[in-house]
This record gives C-alpha cells, sequence and structure tokens, in this order.
C-alpha cells in the first residue's frame, strides 16, 4: 500500500488538530485548574457546618456568629500496592470541643468521578451527613444522588457495617434505597462511602483543640454508639 | 458556488426564518432541559454561541483541507475542544451556575445545531459567511431559549432574574419549571409559530 492511501496519511489532518487541540487545552486546564480547585475548597468549607452539625444547629451558630474551626490534613491508605489520599477536615466547635469530622473522597461513578464530602462524627462512629461535590451523572436519574431525599438516607447510619443498596424499600439499618433506574450510580456512592469509612475511620481521633493534634487526650470514654453528640 | 447564500442572508436566516429551534428543530435537548430559568438558558446561549463561531471559524478556514470521509471527525474535535473550553470558564468563574447546568454544558458537544452548521455552512462557504452564519443562529438560538425560559420562569415562580414579575397571589404553576413544562412551552410556542406562518401564507394568497 503506497503512503498515499495509507490510513495515516490520510489522517494527517485529524492528527495535527488532536495534538494542536490537546495542547491548547492542556494550557487552559494548567491556567483554571487551581482555580476551580479554589472554588471546590470554598464550597467544601461552606458545606463543612451543616455535615456534622446539621441544618438546624449549623444555621443556630451562624446566627450566632460563631464559627468553627476547621483545620484539613491528608492522610494517604496503602492498599493492595497501591495508595489513596483523603483529605480530611477536623472541625471544632468554637469553644475547642470536637464535633466531627469531614472526609473527602471520590470514586468511580456511572458516568464519571463522584466526589463526595462525608460528615462523620467526632468518634467517627456515624455519618452526620453527605454531600456530592462534583458528579457527571445523567440528568434525572444517576444526578438524583445529589438531592437531599436521597443522601439524607445516610444521615445517622452507624460505620460499625457496610451499607447495602437495596432495591424499594430498604428503611432498615445499614440499607440504602436505590434510586429507580439508577442502581450503578446509588451503588457507586454507597461504595465510596463504605470504602471511605473502611479506610478513614482509624485515622480519626478525639483531640481537645485544633493545636493539640499529637495527643489523642479526651479519647472515646465508651463506644457507646448513639452517645450523645455535643 | 454562486447560488450559495451571501453573509447577510445566511445571518438573517439563522434568526427567525430558519430558527435553530422553532424551523429546523435542532438542539432541542438542551432547549428542554436548561429553560427552567432565565439565567440558565442566557449561560447556555452564550456557551452555544461561543462554541458555534468559533467551530464554524476554524472549520472554515481549513475547509479545503477536508476530506469527505474524515469531515465529521474533524467537526467533532474540533467543537470537543471548544466545549471544554467552555466547560472549564464556567467552572472557574461561574461555579454555582456550572454545577447548575451540570452535564449539559459538556453534553453542547453533541447539540446538532453546531454540527449542523459547519457540515451546511463552514465547510463550503469563506470565513466572513461562515461567522455571519454562526452568529445568526447563535442569535437563534437565543431567542428561542430565552422566549421559552420567559414563560417558564414567570409562569414557575411569578419571578424573572430574580425579581417578582407577577402579583405574590400568582399560585406559582410548579409544572412549569419541572421537565413536563418544557415540552408544554415548546410545544405550544412551536403552534404559535406555524399558526402564524400559515396565516401569512394565507394573507399573500
Amino acid at each position: 500500500m503506497s503512503l498515499k492511501k495509507s490510513n495515516l496519511a490520510q489522517a494527517w489532518l485529524v492528527l495535527l488538530l488532536a495534538t494542536l487541540f490537546g495542547t491548547a487545552l492542556a494550557g487552559i486546564q494548567a491556567k483554571l485548574g487551581p482555580v476551580i480547585e479554589a472554588n471546590k475548597i470554598k464550597e467544601t468549607m461552606a458545606k463543612i457546618p451543616v455535615l456534622v452539625l446539621g441544618e438546624d444547629l449549623a444555621a443556630e451558630l451562624a446566627a450566632e456568629n460563631q464559627t468553627l474551626t476547621i483545620k484539613s490534613r491528608v492522610i494517604e491508605i496503602k492498599q493492595n500496592g497501591t495508595t489513596k489520599f483523603y483529605t480530611v477536615y477536623d472541625v471544632w466547635l468554637p469553644d475547642g470541643k470536637m464535633v466531627g469530622h469531614v472526609v473527602k473522597a471520590d470514586g468511580q461513578g456511572y458516568a464519571d468521578k463522584i466526589e463526595l464530602l462525608l460528615g462523620l462524627d467526632a468518634q467517627g462512629k456515624s455519618i452526620t451527613g453527605l454531600f456530592v461535590l462534583d458528579q457527571k451523572e445523567t440528568p434525572g436519574l444517576g444526578a438524583k444522588i445529589m438531592e437531599d431525599a436521597w443522601r439524607g438516607q445516610f444521615k445517622e447510619k452507624s460505620t460499625e457495617n457496610t451499607l447495602a443498596v437495596v432495591k424499594g424499600g430498604g428503611g432498615k439499618e445499614d440499607q440504602i434505597d436505590a434510586i429507580s433506574g439508577a442502581t450503578i450510580s446509588s451503588r457507586s456512592v454507597t461504595g465510596i462511602v463504605n470504602t471511605t469509612i473502611a479506610n478513614v475511620t482509624s485515622q480519626l481521633q478525639v483531640t481537645d483543640g485544633p493545636d493539640d493534634n499529637k495527643s489523642p487526650a479526651v479519647q472515646n470514654e465508651e463506644p457507646g454508639k448513639n452517645k450523645e453528640r455535643s | 458556488m454562486a447560488d450559495q447564500p451571501t453573509a447577510m442572508e445566511r445571518f438573517v436566516q439563522g434568526i427567525l426564518p430558519e430558527n435553530p429551534v422553532y424551523r429546523q428543530l435542532l438542539g432541542l435537548c438542551a432547549t428542554l432541559a436548561v429553560t427552567n430559568g432565565m439565567k440558565s438558558a442566557l449561560t447556555m446561549a452564550v456557551c452555544v454561541a461561543f462554541v458555534l463561531v468559533c467551530a464554524n471559524v476554524v472549520i472554515s478556514l481549513i475547509r479545503n483541507l477536508l476530506t469527505p470521509h474524515l469531515r465529521i471527525v474533524v467537526f467533532t474535535l474540533t467543537i470537543a475542544t471548544f466545549v471544554t473550553v467552555a466547560d472549564r470558564v464556567l467552572a472557574a468563574y461561574m461555579f454555582q451556575m456550572s454545577k447548575t447546568l451540570g452535564p449539559y454544558i459538556p453534553l453542547i458537544i453533541v447539540n446538532c445545531i453546531i454540527i449542523c452548521r459547519c457540515e451546511v455552512c463552514a465547510s463550503k462557504q469563506n470565513v466572513v459567511i461562515a461567522a455571519a452564519d454562526a452568529l445568526g443562529q447563535s442569535i437563534g438560538f437565543g431567542l428561542a431559549l430565552a422566549s421559552i425560559a420567559a414563560i417558564r420562569e414567570i409562569l414557575g415562580t411569578g419571578m424573572l432574574m430574580g425579581f417578582r414579575v407577577l402579583p405574590a397571589f400568582w399560585p406559582d404553576w410548579v409544572i412549569m419549571v419541572l421537565p413536563p413544562g418544557a415540552f408544554i412551552t415548546l410545544g405550544l410556542l412551536l403552534g404559535l409559530v406555524n399558526y402564524i406562518d400559515f396565516k401569512r401564507e394565507e394573507a399573500r394568497k
């Protein structure tokens, strides 16, 4: 086959354009990526009070003009040769009492990566909230993972057991009702939550104040599941 | 190609006589999905305009290099690039709007208005005509989105762009901002456009 007829020679324009466009997009990503990241961090910070305290308490706190102390750290989990990174935000009340943690986690969804914020209580014993930071699931189906009604199911669930996705019903403990028509998206989110809990809870510790990171002074007295939080 | 339309003709055609939504019935997915509010409709219209103008100009510039069996690949590649630019810019500078529109911005890639203009105009005519064509079609698309969004937002929430336009006793027709409202509004408007056309045609006879 002569060069003129070969597929490669015919497609020179496509290859050239792909290279040019690819380079241009890489440049744009390099320039805008940090700005987009900053937007996400800003949104994370705005969501943290609701995730650890719940809507009512968070609103109360805001009304009193009080702010939580939030400190972030990155933990890495080595598993089967791969390393996974989680950003953990430890949260303290204005008086220095720890109220909980928010973990930023991600995983593969049906369409693209799903990024979640998972709120846990101070001892890491139960889920205090779930928020979807970024997703590209199917509009009208998988995108329902963003709705309060669905992600609200995770609230108050214990982290002792693995959560299971069930179709229809799912009122029981440790069960999450799948979104009809979007079982894969539902499973993805629940899977990310399960993995995150399994990986991260051992790394959470109750400390008295933001500066008291090294000594986990007030350890959880007794791991009572239904203990009142702050 | 003596009988190809001129730049002015292309520009005017896109706005009403060949309106992409009301006349060609193209890009309806986006039309139905983002017209529940004026702000998201206008953002979508601006993004589509940006992608359409850029894609038309680039395709027109390289139109003599295109081979018939690879042209669609080149169109898609070009469109996808500009859509990604629009998506990233939106995520960086209009974060909340970007979250509201969600996947509909990436989905501009498959908006058939753009590939249609590349095929019909940009791959055959010079860059000035291609740009005029893209502008005309973009204005037409913008007007169509704005008309549907205005009706849906006003009837659904009593407000427009966050300002109250209907008296407070208006019982918000929530259905208008939900998906069924999109179909109802688009259907009625399409009917109206056809009716006006029909009357005009009769009057001419």
